[in-house]
């Protein structure tokens, strides 16, 4: 096993964490990565630059997003304490849009009036699609064939934003595949449009800006902590898609002894069934989508299709600096089954009054499982990445209701 | 010397081009994947590209994204592109095949078993889209090591230093992408060709191929003017895409006898 280095300086200048990252695209898209890089280190450098990202949080998003003790459901649990970083409470409702605005005041930075996204459930793409709205940019959307007919109300949110949706019938006609077509709008239009990924994946620099961006969320939790408990907390746990939201909370405590950092990824319908999107804890290393890390993938090397009752979670591969996090043992994995996540969203919903993401109902689940084993000085801090509004649909046909 | 710096050799002492046809192997199914490579040497092709179908073909545009998808449901793989390497090799041992497709199929082989196995199916070289220099250098170090050639691509957005990185590591020739954005796309800028040409080809010191948007005799003869060698794609695939499965192996003949004559009709070295 390697270790991590202290204190903790990844990426390199090429984007690698350890063996996993890098730049893996055609020579096409070089040297737009390269005026990306450029760009990026300019305005993350730049104060001005910096004290804009924070006044959008703070006036548009409505940041900083608070912690919430969940009493009702720790006493429930009989364990350990849980407290909640209400990322749900974010305009569009989730974590995603942090990274959108970073990304568009970037886009806007370079000069470029075009926007495009991949999205998968369509909350990446509701985010962007706002984002270009409030910043007057043209946006389009790619988005599988597939999941433009499962989630037919985010399209149409998308749409009300201003967004133009683009359905990708190639592959299996989901995320990957909307990621792929994504890059391909990218290399034909380098010269006025700026791409904006959704989580911490795709070739250097993308899985570090969209982990900076998304920072603020541990940032602000370490701050929260001692205020509300007088410490910080003994595990971070969060659940795992492409992982933004994960290494948006890990990333400021990896330096921070003692504290247990915990991705939770979808097992489906569970790990040996091969029905599930766990790509850390049941895939291998591989090359996909511009970087190097763990894919579920055939034994011949081709991309599998993967499931997940929740499809934020539902992509075959996982952001590289997770790879690295997981191969140097600073932060664990493990995974919970549609079955479990379910649950816990019931769950949430009866005892706090919360509708939580199924998504983050997976890093409710690991939480729910843990704490009855921990005792009650514990502290359990969960990332609540987004709210479940977006899941009705899914939630209300599982328990055989149709609106 | 390579089989590819034979052929290059050999050209250039004629002042001919160098044609370089691609298609997906397995592609519309693996048991004419040996015919139409024996078609595109019999129509005048110097070298083939073979492409390896990867199921998340980032780089390439609609038409050879649909051969690689009907390749794996043929159930294509890096394993069986090479046992096809080697059925061609049974009764062509002077054409060069080069392999082009993706980095994870490789990975997931591992890098030495995949030399070990390509060299002896006779592979030439190969291609790796998502396999920069930077990223690569074991890699292509092992290739070489094995007797074949890392093929790279130039864009025209390269720079200089860029050039200079690609010569180093790279052998055999270097394939320059004619235009932004994805295998098949529309309008090629010959005269952008035209002015980069010069100062890539001696850049570099080996053998430039064109390719990316050459569709028909016209535009292969126009960019034979100033390359050493012209690559076809897209425009294949769409001809076996286009043609009733017993008729696909001529009809790619044909057309590639097309180009071929088109390339015989330039006098003297590239421009
Ligand atoms: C609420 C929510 N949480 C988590 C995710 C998963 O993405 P990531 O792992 O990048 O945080 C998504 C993706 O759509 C999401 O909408």
């Amino acid at each position: 096993m390697q270790t991590a280095d202290k204190p903790y300086r990844f990426p390199d200048a090429r984007g690698h964490f350890g063996p996993y990252g890098g730049v893996f695209v055609a020579e096409t898209l070089i040297p737009a990565l390269d005026e990306l890089n450029a760009a990026y280190e300019a305005c993350r450098n730049n104060p001005a630059f910096m004290a804009e990202f924070e006044y959008e949080l703070k006036h548009y998003v409505g940041r900083p997003s608070p912690i919430y003790h969940a009493r009702r459901m720790s006493d429930a649990l009989g364990g350990a304490q849980i407290y909640l970083k209400r990322e749900d409470l974010n305009h569009t409702g989730a974590h995603k849009v942090n990274n959108c605005i970073g990304q568009a005041l970037v886009a806007r930075y370079m000069g470029k009036p075009r926007v495009i996204a991949e999205t998968g459930a369509g909350q990446h793409g509701v985010a962007t699609a706002t984002v270009a709205a409030r910043y007057g940019m043209e946006c389009v959307v790619y988005m599988g064939a597939e999941d433009v007919k499962r989630q037919a109300a985010n399209v149409y949110r998308m749409k009300l934003l201003g967004a133009k949706v683009v359905p990708v019938e190639s592959g299996s006609r989901t995320l990957k595949d909307a990621l792929n077509e994504a890059m391909r709008d990218w290399v034909t239009n380098i010269h006025n449009t700026f791409y904006i990924i959704g989580t911490v994946a795709g070739p250097h620099p993308y899985p570090m800006m969209v982990r900076d961006f998304q920072a603020v969320i541990g940032k602000e939790c370490l701050v929260q902590m001692p205020e509300m408990t007088g410490r910080q907390p003994d595990c971070v746990i969060a659940c795992v898609g492409g992982g933004s939201n994960a290494m948006g909370i890990f990333h400021p405590y990896i330096d921070v002894a003692g504290v247990r950092l915990i991705g939770v990824e979808a097992y489906g319908e569970g790990l040996e069934s091969g029905r599930h999107a766990a790509s850390l804890t049941g895939g291998t290393p591989g090359v996909l989508h511009g970087n190097r890390t763990y894919l579920l993938q055939s034994d011949d090397g081709q991309i599998i299709e993967t499931h997940s009752i929740s499809a934020g979670l539902d992509y075959p591969g996982v952001g590289p600096e997770h790879a690295w996090l997981k191969d140097s043992d600073r932060a664990e994995y493990v995974g919970v089954t549609d079955e479990e996540a379910l649950a816990a969203f019931h769950n949430l919903c009866h005892l706090e009054g919360i509708i939580p993401a199924l998504e983050s109902s997976h890093a409710l689940a690991y939480a729910a499982k843990l704490a009855p084993t921990l005792p009650r000085d514990k502290i359990l801090l969960v990332n609540l990445s987004g709210r479940g509004d977006k899941d009705m649909h899914t939630v209300a046909e599982k328990s055989g209701i149709q609106f | 010397m390579s089989r590819i710096q034979t052929v290059f050799q050999s050209l250039q002492a004629s002042g001919r081009r160098a044609l370089i046809p691609f298609i997906t192997a397995g592609d519309p199914a693996p048991e004419l994947t040996v015919p139409l490579m024996h078609a595109l040497v019999d129509g005048g092709a110097d070298i083939i590209e073979l492409g390896v179908p990867f199921s998340d073909p980032m780089a390439d545009g609609p038409t050879i994204q649909r051969a690689s998808e009907r390749a794996l449901l043929n159930g294509m793989s890096l394993r069986k592109v090479l046992a096809l390497v080697s059925d061609f090799r049974a009764t062509n041992s002077d054409t060069p095949v080069v392999l082009m497709g993706y980095a994870n199929p490789i990975e997931a082989m591992g890098v030495d078993r995949f030399v070990a196995a390509a060299g002896a199916a006779g592979v030439d070289g190969a291609l790796v889209v998502d396999y920069p220099p930077e990223e690569c250098e074991a890699f292509a170090r092992a290739l070489k090591a094995g007797g074949m050639d890392p093929i790279f691509l130039l864009a025209p957005t390269s720079t200089e230093q860029r050039i200079r990185e690609v010569a180093t590591i790279g052998s055999g020739y270097i394939y320059y992408v004619s235009l932004k954005g994805v295998t098949g796309s529309g309008a090629l800028d010959f005269n952008d060709v035209a002015a980069r040409m010069p100062q890539i080809r001696q850049g570099v010191g080996m053998p430039v191929g064109v390719g990316f948007g050459i569709r028909d005799a016209e535009s292969a003869r126009r960019i034979g003017e100033v390359a050493d060698a012209v690559v076809i794609g897209s425009r294949i695939i769409e001809e076996i895409e286009n043609s009733p499965r017993d008729q696909a192996v001529a009809r790619v003949k044909n057309f590639v006898e097309g180009v071929r004559a088109a390339l015989d009709q330039i006098q003297g070295a590239p421009r």
